[in-house]
């Protein structure tokens, strides 16, 4: 059975999901290397793209900048194949990184080569990652026009909320789905950088609120983390540091994006002294 | 925290002024997704025009494009001043 699964592979569709947000500095490629490499933990076949065609950073977070050789422009232009441009992860078993060139500009991408990239990609993974560039231009619009389902990473602070309902506008208009009518892309909102005391204090917009605004569901929460610089500094993805507060809500994330009901964890505050507590910070509302 | 606050009469707490601007920016944006770019111009252009003949204010005047299967409606509604 389960060699005739993998023997029809081309009848399975890979899962396209991006990760996205408008604005830049949210924690986009964070949790694109996080949610990856979450997924492959979990054993399904995956790999990550970097869309960021002259800024990549991915395979920095990933820890294997020294081993790129061809990127995904190569790839389209034909220059190299895929399985020359994919690089196998060293540390997780089933995850492969597709880096994106350092040297081009963003012109270099195409709708037809991108989709012919994700096409071929299709055929060997379960899920295709797409760490989207910062902004609304064209680079952005190509990580996401393929797209079966987003993650739209929002940190709770006025202008990536309002950043990130205009991605969810473009997701709504300018998809492949969109395009098609057909079912539209699944919007998940994935909040980073949450500090549930400042929440308390009131000096934080909190999750109910944010997800009111954007009026998508939520995926997952991940709180304000030393673990997040730690793990970036050593080219090793949050999740593998599965005894951090962040490394365990990324691995959340990753069980609810596979259709599973995880309760949210880390959005109560906490280490509260007894005064303030008495004094009504004890509780959310 | 909250008993402190009320008993010094501290202002509103940022995070529900962050609440209340993005919800009036956000409900803004949303009402202009989808449109055509030349929306801001034509609305311009329009309320111009209605000014050589009736004095009104530049908020009086409001459109949207609403599109059904086959036909687009361009609905355009001008509050005049009262005639006294």
């Amino acid at each position: 059975m389960i060699n005739n699964l993998s023997g029809n592979r081309k009848f399975i569709l890979a899962k396209i999901i991006v990760v996205t947000s408008g604005k830049g500095g949210v924690g986009k490629t964070t949790s694109a290397a996080a949610i990856a490499t979450g997924l492959a933990l979990r054993g399904n076949k995956t790999v990550v793209i970097d869309f960021d065609v002259g800024l990549r950073n991915l395979d920095l977070i990933m820890g294997c900048e020294r081993r790129v050789v061809y990127d995904l422009v190569n790839v389209i232009q034909g220059e190299a194949g895929l399985n020359q441009a994919l690089i196998r992860d060293k540390r997780t078993e089933n995850l492969h990184i597709l880096p994106a060139s350092q040297t081009r500009d963003k012109d270099a991408l195409t709708l037809e080569g991108v989709e012919k990239v994700l096409n071929d990609l299709a055929e060997d993974f379960d899920y295709i990652i797409c760490d989207s560039p910062a902004g609304i231009e064209r680079g952005a619009q190509l990580a996401m026009y393929f797209a079966d389902e987003a993650v739209v990473v929002t940190n709770p602070e006025v202008s990536s909320v309002r950043d990130s309902d205009r991605i969810l506008g473009l997701l709504s208009s300018k998809s492949r789905r969109a395009e098609q009518n057909r079912d539209p892309v699944k919007e998940h909102l994935l909040i980073t950088r949450y500090n549930a005391n400042r929440v308390d204090d009131g000096d934080m917009l909190n999750l109910e609120d944010i997800r009111e605004i954007l009026a998508i569901e939520l995926i997952g929460l991940i709180p304000e983390s030393e673990a997040v610089l730690r793990a970036s500094n050593q080219g090793v993805p949050v999740v593998h540091d599965d005894k951090s507060d962040a490394g365990q809500a990324y691995l959340d994330t990753v069980a609810r994006l596979m259709g599973e009901e995880v309760p949210l964890r880390f959005h109560a505050a906490q280490k509260r002294s007894l005064i303030s507590r008495m004094f009504g910070g004890g509780g959310r509302r | 925290m909250r008993l402190l606050d009320f008993l010094k009469g501290e202002r509103k707490k940022s995070a529900s002024v962050a609440k209340e601007r993005l919800q009036i920016i956000v409900a803004h944006q949303r009402g202009q997704r989808g449109q055509p770019d030349y929306m801001p111009m034509l609305e311009q252009e329009l309320l111009e025009v209605i000014r050589r003949y009736v004095q009104v204010d530049q908020d009086a005047i409001s459109i949207s494009l609403d599109s059904d299967n086959d036909c687009s409606v361009l609905e355009l509604n001008v509050t005049l001043p009262n005639r006294d």
